[in-house]
């Protein structure tokens, strides 16, 4: 039977994330290092599990209400608050979803009418295109570039700007780049924002962990940019929770509640064992944060003096767990340099143009990897460069 | 420098270069920090961790863990004994225990026989052991923190983003 006739136009069109390519090809091969698995590679920790544990011996498999546990969202405000001293409703501005990828859905879908424009920075993860598409919308990618170290300009937003933009994403700290976008670059951009009547979807989940002596800057935090912002953020990254899947997304209240409206019939609620666990995390997790950032940050030095001396040049990300750097002197495309070095050193790393097109010329190494994995693959690296 | 010594513990093979780039020091700082550790005795070694069962005709095939209950003198307690166990090259490892016996006593060597000859002649005939219990080591699955003779990969994640 011919399904295709059947299939909704777009995602009969819409790609397979380029993520995953090559881990499908690392994974029928042996002995292959991998530095390509964007996702923390400690455990959730050991509190924050046994909380699930309990809930599950005490037998509290129930759905909860569609926005979620009221104790994780009034925990989720008061986290906020401390972190970025912007303060929500619990009752309101909050909705507890399935990861953040969930939020970003419903935040578009409940956005977009058909022709608005979305306005993407690229490099960027791989969502923000096909769920505009998906949403009839129409994505505008704007390039950023190693020179801004990978961060949004003012400037090459201004230039993108129709009167059909709608929607910003904002996604830093950066997946793929590690860029992170300092207060005086995210008040540039408020300009814009404010002068456009535009909206942000600020994905943050990568928020907490950002390296060197300033921390993270919410969106929210600028002045007048609460009421445009829907902020995206989540347990996984910071809380090393990926398959609890559980984020959140929180904003103005008529926004939440289209947002909540769409997950209640999507989703009803996100998983009960995950929100219980979350709680624990919250109330008792800042110590565990620290530990895995100093961790990262200790790997991400590392590998970023290795690749500037072996010749992958790159810029110092100074968040998430991932580094850019440019593999442009070895005269290869990023797919072409992510295969060979996967043939002939058997490490895997995702190429750049999996996150744009603009990303070609650059390659992802996720650090999220013990020292003595991460040290082998470097080795192996530097053969590999010095054979080409 | 704490977590100089993290590091140590985790790989003590890492160069000072490594260990200065990801402790965001010089070199010159980090061989001071670790020739202090070293003065104070807080580093006391390193050592590479072995998987012996792997090794064709290797002498240290045979562990077995010792449990025994001895008489503490009065006046040095159980230090006296502790430190005349320790003396033998046989003996690995040796810790004062709470629980049902006094000291744990960890020896290695080429064949049981020779343990056993080593606790029936030479451990078991001290003045103030009164009994021995041997527990040889069949297996080891894990050793310093480190996973040996297993499958299981030390990565276990397949399907991140």
């Amino acid at each position: 039977m011919d399904y295709s006739q059947f299939l909704n136009h777009e995602i009969a069109r819409i790609p397979y994330s380029g993520i995953r390519r090559f881990f499908d090809i690392a994974s029928e091969m042996k002995e292959v290092i991998s530095l390509s698995i964007g996702e923390p590679d400690f455990s959730t920790p050991w509190h924050v599990r046994q909380e699930g544990i309990r809930t599950l011996e005490q037998g509290k498999t129930w759905y909860s209400p569609n926005r979620g546990f009221t104790e994780l969202r009034e925990e989720i405000c008061k986290w906020i608050e401390r972190k970025y001293g912007v303060s929500y409703h619990p009752e309101t501005d909050v909705v507890v979803t399935v990861g953040g990828s969930e939020a970003i859905d419903l935040c578009i879908r409940c956005l977009i009418n058909p022709g608005d424009e979305v306005l993407i920075p690229e490099p960027s993860f791989v969502c923000y295109v096909p769920m505009t598409e998906m949403a009839k919308g129409t994505p505008v990618v704007i390039e950023t570039k190693a020179e801004d170290q990978f961060r949004l300009t003012a400037q090459a937003l201004r230039e993108k700007i129709t009167p059909k933009s709608k929607l910003l994403i904002l996604p830093f700290p950066n997946n793929p780049t590690g860029a992170v976008m300092r207060r005086e670059h995210l008040e540039e951009i408020a300009e814009v924002v404010r002068e456009h009547n535009l909206l942000v979807l600020s994905d943050e989940i990568y928020g907490e962990l950002t390296y060197g002596d300033r921390s993270h800057v919410c969106f929210a935090e600028i002045d007048g940019m609460k009421e445009r912002t829907i902020l995206i953020n989540g347990f996984s990254k910071t809380y090393a929770m990926t398959g609890w899947r559980l984020g959140y997304a929180a904003g103005p209240t008529e926004i939440l509640d289209a947002m909540t409206k769409l997950h209640q019939y999507a989703i009803m609620s996100s998983p009960t064992m995950a929100q219980y666990a979350a709680i624990e995390a919250l109330r008792n997790g800042d110590q565990d944060i620290e530990s895995m950032r100093e961790q990262y940050d200790m790997r991400r030095r590392l590998i970023v003096d290795t690749f500037n001396s072996i010749g992958m040049p790159c810029f110092e990300p100074e968040g998430a767990f991932y580094v850019f750097p440019s593999i442009q002197k070895t005269g290869l495309t990023s797919e072409e340099f992510c295969e060979k070095l996967l043939y002939s050193e058997h490490v895997a790393v995702v190429p750049g143009n999996a996150f744009g097109a603009c990303g070609e010329g650059f390659v992802r190494v996720s650090y999220s990897y013990s020292l003595k994995h991460i040290n082998e693959a470097l080795k192996r690296m530097e053969r590999f460069l010095k054979s080409l | 420098m704490k977590k100089l010594l993290h590091l140590l513990h985790e790989d003590a093979r890492l160069t000072n270069a490594q260990l200065a780039v990801m402790l965001n020091t010089s070199e010159e700082a980090v061989a001071n920090a670790i020739a202090e550790y070293e003065e104070a005795g807080i580093i006391r070694g390193y050592k590479a961790i072995v998987n012996w069962e792997k090794v064709d005709s290797s002498p240290n095939k045979v562990t077995a863990l010792i449990e025994l209950k001895v008489t503490p003198k009065r006046e040095t307690g159980f230090d006296t004994i502790a430190h005349r166990i320790m003396e033998f090259e046989e003996v690995e490892s040796v810790y004062l225990m709470s629980g049902g016996f006094d000291l744990a006593v960890m020896v290695h060597g080429s064949s049981m026989q020779e343990i056993a000859m080593f606790v029936a002649k030479r451990l078991s005939t001290l003045e103030t052991v009164l009994s021995t219990s041997t527990h040889f080591v069949l297996s080891r699955y894990k050793e310093g923190d480190v996973v040996l003779n297993s499958e299981i990969p030390d990565d276990r994640r397949e399907y991140g983003e």
